[in-house]
């Protein structure tokens, strides 16, 4: 029985179906079905390692289907056809860096059968200034929006963006988020940074040991967890707390003791007769990425 | 995908990747430049042969084997390891451009760049160093040095199938030097022991040397068939060789250090 809401085929552009893959004796996806519907900016969420990648390039016929299937536009992956009506941002170091940006997008351009203009590629993107320079010359940020311009080449129905601001700096990622947030394209985003499918994704999933873990919004992804996130410097140990009411989980992240808990006045309170040298404490709301670390906990 | 458009992706990809290439001043210098001043120097100026074996019509064959085998190497070795090596060729695997856009735009920049230095050492030759040849001569000598391309270029792609980006220039320049040298493109093979000389009867470079100096009536006598024979055989090898090392690899698969 399937156990997800199904939709009609024409709504869904691609589809993991059960699917496993093995890198030698790695087990990197574990019967992952996925999929993606028309319109939506789905966030495959999880740590690295999780399977993100692989994922990805199974979607982009990269990848031969070891057990399960794959379709994308209802056909497979590789087919010419579905090359040429989407379009791929990779964890890809460079493209010929002697040449100039607008030389390497009138090259990727020329592989599509109707592309969007370059003019068009090169402002959508944000890089018309850039347009003369060599892409070997430009920044890590100023390079990644040129591979973006190359994703939309194809003026993609599909857009495939794994992993597109790791390595850029604040600035560089906020202003490829707002170029992404301006296309309305169906997409799949992966990537370990939560606050980048809070700010793009419609509907997450998250992924851990190659197996779907959650499926929702931002917003149902962050209920999983309800509670605050108290944080403090003390000799207070984890163990001697996990039992405490309310406690969902405590850890040690560097210097600090972290609990995640529902009755945070309660801990606090006990926290304090614990230990009166304790200090640095906060109490916080439960972001994504605490909500994402909870799910992705190691069973004991 | 249509015909023109088929035929606009391989001009514009031959034409991109000649032009990066271009603008690589290291690999223009070495491969354009290296021929002509080793043909200029040592055929030339330092003119050491006998009135029997005019060493600078000698060295016309096999400086311009030289100059044909150094962009193939490189173009074929060190570029293609590093695009892999870059994600370059997965990114445009996930594109409809076709494969043998890419090969073929490869093969041709050698081809270029081959076709550049055969033309200026053909022109050095006759204008500076009185290399007097039958018109026939001249033309089956660039022919034979052309057609050194293919080989060579599978040669290249055998390297830069299995080798990382970052060591592809080393062990490339550890085949091109050694085995220039050793098939006697610098020094005339003749010169070498008998030992060495039939050492050299392995190397790819040496045959297609002899094809060249077949040309000019200065081979070692040995038949041209055993000479395309083992060069149309190495072919196939290298060709096993490369196809086996994108096997191993996944394609163009991304290869982690």
């Amino acid at each position: 029985m399937e156990n997800q809401p199904t939709h009609s085929d024409e709504s869904v552009l691609a589809r993991l179906s059960s699917v496993t893959h093995h890198y030698g004796s790695i087990l990197a996806l574990d019967e992952l079905d996925l999929e993606v519907r028309q319109g939506e900016v789905l966030g495959v969420l999880g740590p690295n390692g999780a399977g993100k990648t692989t994922a990805i390039n199974l979607l982009l016929g990269n990848l031969r289907v070891q057990q399960g299937s794959v379709s994308v536009f209802g056909q497979d992956p590789g087919a010419m056809q579905v090359r040429e009506r989407r379009g791929a941002m990779l964890q890809v170091s460079g493209i010929s860096g002697n040449l100039t940006v607008r030389e390497n997008i009138e090259l990727f351009s020329s592989y599509y059968p109707a592309p969007l203009a370059v003019a068009k590629l090169l402002s959508t993107a944000g890089i018309e200034d850039l347009s003369e320079r060599r892409f070997g010359k430009l920044s890590g940020g100023q390079k990644q929006r040129v591979m973006f311009a190359l994703a939309l080449a194809s003026d993609p129905e599909l857009l495939f963006l794994d992993e597109p601001t790791t390595g850029l700096d604040v600035d560089a990622r906020h202003r490829l988020w707002d170029e992404i947030r301006t296309l309305e394209v169906t997409a799949v985003l992966s990537t370990h940074n939560l606050a980048e499918v809070d700010a793009l994704a419609d509907r997450v999933i998250v992924i851990h040991h190659g197996q779907r873990i959650a499926d929702g919004t931002p917003s149902e992804i962050k209920s999983h967890v309800a509670g605050r996130l108290v944080r403090c410097v003390t000799s207070t140990l984890p163990d001697e707390i996990t039992q405490f009411p309310g406690v969902i989980q405590a850890k040690v992240r560097g210097r600090h003791l972290e609990v995640q808990t529902t009755l945070p006045e309660d801990l606090v309170r006990d926290l304090l007769a614990r230990d009166e040298d304790l200090v640095d404490l906060t109490v916080e709301a439960v972001d994504l990425e605490s909500a994402f670390l909870s799910l992705t906990k190691e069973s004991p | 995908m249509t015909v023109n458009r088929r035929i606009r992706v391989y001009l514009l990809e031959a034409h991109y990747q000649f032009i990066d290439v271009l603008r690589e001043p290291l690999f223009s210098i070495s491969v354009l430049a290296f021929p002509l001043v080793f043909y200029l120097f040592f055929g030339v100026i330092l003119n050491f042969g006998g009135t029997s074996m005019p060493m600078q019509t000698y060295m016309l064959a096999t400086y311009g084997v030289f100059g044909i085998l150094g962009p193939a190497l490189f173009n074929f070795g060190v570029g293609l390891a590093t695009e892999r090596d870059t994600g370059m060729l997965l990114l445009k695997q996930t594109t409809p451009m076709p494969v043998g856009a890419y090969f073929s735009a490869k093969v041709t920049t050698a081809l270029i760049f081959g076709a550049t230095v055969v033309s200026a050492l053909f022109l050095i030759a006759a204008y500076a160093a009185g290399v007097a040849l039958f018109r026939w001569q001249w033309f089956a000598l660039a022919g034979v040095l052309l057609a050194g391309v293919v080989p060579f270029c599978t040669l290249g792609l055998a390297i830069g199938a299995w080798v990382k980006g970052r060591s592809a220039v080393a062990i490339v320049n550890l085949i091109f030097l050694p085995m220039s040298m050793l098939s006697g493109l610098w020094i005339p093979i003749y010169v070498f022991s008998d030992f060495m000389q039939n050492m050299a009867l392995v190397l790819p470079a040496y045959h297609h040397a002899q094809l060249a100096l077949k040309v000019i009536g200065m081979d070692s006598g040995q038949p041209i068939l055993l000479h395309v024979i083992v060069l149309v055989g190495q072919t196939f090898i290298f060709l096993i060789v490369a196809a086996l090392g994108f096997r191993r690899v996944g394609g163009f698969s991304i290869r982690k250090s």
